[in-house]
């Protein structure tokens, strides 16, 4: 299985933000996407998870192959644990929620429910979901935040045996995971070029005025 | 879907309030009704189809924007767009769920209602039939509402304005249902009119609300 | 000869070809539509007889019955054009929609007012719940949410899919509440009733007039739509560059 994204580009609330964004991805790989805020980190990994549609170019695999994890973890406080789980397992159609509880060192606090959790263990506990989904391309978006240094490693190792298993990753994230088998993606080159960053729309309604663009402003 | 439906449930019974307060609601409205308009048992029985109509359709309005908000809030929503089950599934066991805490718990509890706004004893069964068969179309269609607004800061009030139009039909056969049962005449009509408000809308309005959560997720 | 006319229209989808056309006719559509409803009304208004019945008060018809087409018509435009945006994606389109909203909404207004003021001395009271007038209220509402809609959502393209959606689904209910409306009426009053149908009540005598203003209403209906489309499309423009030199 590859991942091949080609000329990719992607839009926020109507502009431009990246363009032109090309990789391959093959089994057992992870693609540590870099570049400052606001570049479209973000905006990039949701178009990709299929929740908005590309601007253009094209993605190999279709969104149902992506797992996709964002900032916010999708608990609900008053279910516990285990509950929060076995639901996306359920909707999901897999299992093995004990395993994906005793692999997040979250089985100890397994009948908690998840409001009494710390910041901490809830990212631990969306991260878990990743194990319930059996899709093989992770889409994460800034997985470590709230993690402390043992639980990042914990992450990472978990991260590094899903790829064994023949899995992918898409990580945007700041910190150094030590990840052997990641390759890193600088976004900044891919950046939209403001000079065309209007669409095609916008340039037919920046030339639409009855008089010159200047004298208008 | 069952999971989700399941889900909705438990979160509805524990977080409180999800089958009281449109109970409590319903029960302020018959209550306040009498205190406004007078103790009349003719008067308060001539008005408490239409009354009883729009009680149980405001205290389904109260819930509406529970329905998506706080799956937005916490990813939730955005988790669920990217899961295998279809979105219009998903849609439709919000609106199913909703009707469970809010639509049959009224449907059930409208005779004590009744009791209090001196409904006819003839109404009673056609109440409990029109609101049976109507409020589902409240849920499908405050659903839609709910996912128009659901990235709205401040949607509450705008998802009132968006949904109390597209509730007259339902109103105005559903109360016309009881106003002709308790008047001992044919209602017929107004029933399958009921009814059928209530089939197109589960059949075609989750596509549209679907589609609006889509468009409001990207 | 069809794929050649299509294109013919579909090229006004195009914001520039768009601001240069409407530019064009504009000043005759309003100037068209000044002469219709200016002529129509003073027609009407003094130079037709007082209604046997009614008197002089069936002189509102002039303004009632050309107002009332448009609230709905005026629907019905948002429509199409909400139907055009969602399938061909022209962003003129959209902004028709948008533009036509408002001046339905005033136009369903004064159908309200005026049917009103007409019931008066019919019905004795300023209002009643005659079909007609209840459905053009409803209307009313249905146009206030779609309005507020719009002014709720700040992405343009997210406010233009979902005010579509509304659009949509809100024709059907606009429908069926019309028909409910009527079903409401006669089950409350068992017969016939005094309604606000101007048109067949109306003698040849009323009708040139009527015609004219109803003409003349058309008109300014469409010069106000051109007229706030180019705004629609000059404030988008400023936008546009103002994210272009935000982002440079």
């Amino acid at each position: 299985m590859e991942l091949r994204v080609t000329d990719l580009a992607c839009a926020r609330g109507g502009l431009p933000v990246l363009e032109g964004v090309s990789f391959a991805l093959t089994g057992g790989r992870a693609l540590v996407l870099r570049g400052p805020n606001g570049i479209g980190k973000t905006t990039l990994l949701r178009t990709l998870a299929g929740l908005q549609p590309a601007a253009a170019g094209s993605v190999s695999v279709p969104a149902e192959a992506m797992a996709y994890a964002a900032h916010a973890d999708g608990l609900k406080a008053t279910l516990s644990v285990t509950e929060n789980l076995a639901f996306w397992a359920r909707v999901f159609g897999t299992g093995g929620i004990a395993a994906a509880l005793a692999r997040m060192n979250l089985a100890h606090l397994a009948d908690r429910p998840a409001q009494n959790l710390s910041a901490g263990q809830k990212r631990r506990l969306g991260l878990a979901r990743l194990l319930v989904t059996g899709r093989p391309i992770w889409v994460l978006d800034e997985p470590t935040v709230s993690l402390d240094t043992a639980s990042v490693a914990l992450f990472a190792d978990v991260v590094r045996d899903h790829l064994a298993g023949g899995g992918m990753a898409l990580i945007a994230t700041h910190i150094d995971l030590g990840l052997d088998e990641a390759e890193v993606l600088d976004l900044g080159p891919f950046r939209a070029d403001p000079a065309r960053a209007a669409d095609a729309f916008d340039r037919d309604f920046e030339s639409a005025g009855d008089d010159d663009a200047e004298a208008f402003l | 879907m069952i999971g989700l439906l399941l889900r909705d449930l438990k979160l509805a019974i524990r977080a409180g309030g999800g089958f009281g307060l449109g109970l409590a609601f319903f029960l302020i409205v018959v209550v306040l009704v009498p205190l406004g308009v007078g103790p009349k048992t003719e008067l308060l029985a001539a008005i408490a189809p239409g009354i009883l109509w729009v009680a149980a359709l405001l205290a389904c309005l109260l819930s509406l924007d529970r329905i998506f908000a706080l799956d937005y809030e916490d990813g939730s929503l955005d988790l669920l767009a990217t899961a295998p089950m279809p979105l219009e599934g998903a849609v439709a066991m919000k609106s199913l769920a909703h009707w469970l805490t809010t639509g049959l718990p009224l449907t059930l509890a409208s005779p004590l209602f009744g009791l209090l706004m001196q409904l006819p004893d003839a109404a009673y069964g056609w109440l409990m039939l029109s609101l049976a068969l109507g409020t589902p179309a409240l849920s499908v269609i405050g659903t839609f509402g709910a996912a128009l607004t659901v990235g709205l800061k401040r949607g509450g009030l705008l998802l009132s304005l968006l949904v109390l139009p597209l509730y007259v039909p339902t109103l105005i056969f559903g109360a016309e249902a009881v106003r002709r049962g308790a008047e001992g005449m044919d209602n017929a009509t107004p029933m399958i009119l009921v009814a059928a408000i209530t089939l197109g809308s589960v059949a075609l309005l989750p596509f549209a609300s679907a589609a609006a959560i889509r468009i409001n997720l990207r | 000869m069809a794929t050649f006319s299509m294109n013919l229209i579909w090229q006004y989808a195009n914001p520039k070809k768009f601001m240069q056309t409407s530019g064009m006719v504009l000043p005759w559509v309003i100037g068209l539509a000044a002469i219709g409803m200016v002529g129509g009304l003073i027609w009407g208004f003094f130079f037709t007889p007082n209604d046997y019945k009614q008197g002089s008060t069936v002189k509102i018809i002039y303004l009632h019955v050309p107002s009332a087409m448009i609230a709905i018509n005026g629907w019905a435009v948002m429509l199409i054009a909400s139907l055009i945006w969602l399938i061909r994606r022209h962003h003129v389109s959209a902004l028709v929609a948008r533009a036509a909203a408002p001046v339905g909404m005033t136009m369903t207004l004064i159908a309200l007012i005026t049917g009103a003021i007409w019931g008066e001395p019919m019905w004795g009271t300023w209002w009643a719940w005659d079909p007609r007038l209840t459905s053009f209220l409803i209307l009313f509402l249905f146009y206030l949410g779609y309005i507020a809609l719009w002014e709720a959502i700040e992405d343009p393209d997210t406010a233009a899919d979902l005010t579509s959606v509304l659009c949509l689904v809100g024709s059907v209910f606009a429908f069926l509440s019309r028909f409910a409306v009527d079903f409401w009426h006669q089950g409350l009053h068992q017969g016939a009733s005094l309604s606000l149908d101007g048109r067949d009540e109306v003698a040849d005598i009323f009708l040139f007039p009527l015609l004219t203003c109803m003409g003349g209403f058309i008109l300014f209906f469409i010069a106000m739509v051109l007229l706030r489309t180019r705004t629609e499309i000059r404030a988008r423009r400023l936008k546009a560059l103002i994210a272009r030199e935000r982002m440079g």
